[in-house]
């Protein structure tokens, strides 16, 4: 198989941070917060690898890091230390080393975003045909009824009423925003997507359809994801591979079957338990 | 000068920091060059940032001429005629385009084509096209430097979406040089060819918003639009499909303006009288 990203001992620091911040946070001291200096330390040497097509999960509490490190690799924000290579179509390009323009550009070319709000994603003042055009007019798609066209593809591939296409997305129910989310996602059939929490907060056949979609997907176009999520079950349909996450550290990884039957870590243990 | 006022009202200083800012706005095609746009013995908004482009550039062996909205005669033409008369002794003015050397105007570029030797001036109330897809102006400049320009052809899109067609009437976003997307002034979208390889050099100048830009003679100016949804001028044809003309010189080329005369009757004229009255010395001789 071949590899998609490769990360290495990507760090975050929220503070002026010091030499002992590392060592003085993480799981064994049950926080995240540097007694030395009163940085926190939301991520602390993560590291994995991507391969085309797979789905790889991150799971942990709130306030354990996995948001932060979706964020890092999509360029909202820039990691403390770290790095991460992208095997691009030809190229590889270690994301961290990249000038703005070329962030920029991997941003809207290569990768694609979801994240739990849809608030972040879309452009509420444009209408959802708008925000996936925005999409396509960054590619340089310059012919508007090419425009009209694929956007309208990629909402009936998403199951939003086509109809529907130029209102705008405020007047959407959540599950819709988040479809509208994932077709402007998928725009420019990005070989590696980010979801952050995708399915938080909706109903639970809402959840279901939205879940279904992200296979269909992942067996459609080939795209490697890295799904964030506290849901133990949206991990156990959709990930293969699965980080458990606490105090910005990886603390257990591994098959995700493995990990929900056999859970090492005693965090792991307490949080399969309770699912149950 | 007798009365303690230097040769074109600013001091040689501020002159100079606006030539400076002018070539380099020269140099980089579009690019908004801030400056340190003086205080004038009139209104920001009035036209002080054309204003102070035409007094940098000015010299005593120039011609001037000054027009608003196509009319030597309108009060903003009238009123910067006089103060730059006043200020600048043994320099020319005009109202023949042929004779200027220095064109300042307002919200029209005109209708004959302009010369190498001629430099025009355009007073700009808002420089950024950008302004109205993204309110940081910290976040428009990392914009205009990557060129990130898709949000504001969104807005091109959603307008054809809801009306069949591009609706911006002025101040139609255009790019310039192959990189930074200008706003051209309230120049109506039949004036924005024009910009497109110019013979003569066109400088921009905001007052209030203290920016120089320009478009350099032969530069590469492209109006936005999609592949299949061009760009258009304003038609002028009336209900039957037929050009309307001129009440005045009987022009068929021209921009127009629309009146309703004393008899209520809708009719259009001219709106460059420089041009409409030379038409009409060439028809009557």
């Amino acid at each position: 198989m071949d590899k998609i990203l490769e990360v290495k001992g990507l760090s975050q620091v929220y503070g002026p941070g010091c030499d002992l911040c590392f060592t003085s946070t993480g799981p064994e001291f049950e926080s995240n917060i540097c007694q030395h200096c009163g940085s926190i330390v939301a991520l602390h040497d993560l590291s994995f690898d991507l391969y085309k097509g797979e789905i790889l999960g991150i799971m942990g509490e709130s306030g354990s890091g996995k948001s932060t490190a979706v964020k890092c690799l999509y360029f909202d924000q820039m990691p403390y230390s770290g790095s991460a290579l992208f095997f691009d179509d030809t190229e590889q390009k270690h994301l961290f080393e990249l000038n703005p323009a070329q962030r920029r550009s991997l941003r809207n070319h290569r990768f694609g975003m979801v994240y739990q709000n849809p608030n972040l994603g879309l452009n509420f003042d444009i209408s959802a045909g708008g925000n996936i055009a925005e999409r396509l007019l960054m590619s340089q798609v310059m012919n508007y009824s090419e425009i009209r066209e694929r956007a309208r593809e990629l909402l009936a591939r998403t199951e939003v009423l086509t109809e529907r296409m130029d209102e705008l997305p405020k007047n959407f129910s959540g599950g819709m925003q988040q479809r509208v989310q994932i077709a402007k996602a998928l725009a420019t059939r990005p070989p590696l997507l980010f979801l952050d929490e995708v399915t938080t907060g909706l109903d639970l056949s809402v959840q279901a359809k939205i879940l279904d979609l992200i296979l269909e997907i992942q067996s459609e176009l080939n795209t490697a994801m890295i799904v964030v999520t506290h849901d133990l079950g949206v991990i156990r349909l959709l990930a293969g591979r699965t980080l458990v996450m606490k105090h910005g550290r990886v603390i257990e990884r591994g098959l995700t079957d493995q990990i929900l039957e056999d859970p090492q870590h005693a965090y792991t243990q307490q949080l399969v338990a309770s699912a149950l | 000068m007798s009365n303690g006022i230097n040769f074109a009202f600013l001091d040689e200083y501020a002159k100079r920091e606006i030539r400076r800012s002018v070539i380099k706005a020269i140099c980089i095609p579009g690019y908004q060059v801030p400056y340190s746009s003086r205080e004038m013995p009139m209104g920001r908004g009035f036209g002080t940032g054309g204003l102070q482009l035409t007094l940098a550039l000015i010299g005593a062996n120039d011609t001037l001429k000054v027009i608003d909205q196509g009319s030597d005669d309108s009060v903003n033409a009238v009123n910067l005629r006089k103060f730059i008369e006043m200020t600048c002794p043994g320099i020319d003015t005009t109202t023949r385009l042929q004779e200027a050397t220095l064109i300042q105007s307002r919200h029209r570029i005109p209708e004959q084509s302009l010369r190498a030797d001629q430099i025009l001036v355009l007073q700009v109330p808002y420089p950024d096209a950008l302004v109205i897809v993204e309110p940081s102006e910290d976040k428009r400049k990392v914009m205009h430097g990557e060129a990130d320009y898709s949000r504001l052809l969104v807005k091109l899109y959603e307008d054809i979406v809801k009306f069949d067609e591009i609706t911006i009437s002025h101040r139609y976003p255009t790019r310039i040089n192959g990189h930074y997307i200008i706003d051209p002034s309230p120049i109506p979208r039949y004036d924005v060819p024009k910009l497109h390889n110019s013979n003569a050099l066109i400088l921009f100048g905001a007052g209030r918003e203290k920016k120089i830009y320009a478009v350099p003679p032969h530069c590469l100016a492209e109006p936005l639009a999609f592949d299949d949804v061009p760009f258009r001028i304003e038609d002028f044809t009336d209900t039957n499909g037929e050009r309307r003309v001129c009440k005045m010189c009987g022009s068929r080329e021209s921009f127009l303006d629309e009146f309703i005369d004393e008899q209520g009757e809708r009719v259009y004229q001219c709106s460059d009288s420089d041009y409409c009255e030379q038409q009409q010395e060439l028809a009557h001789g």
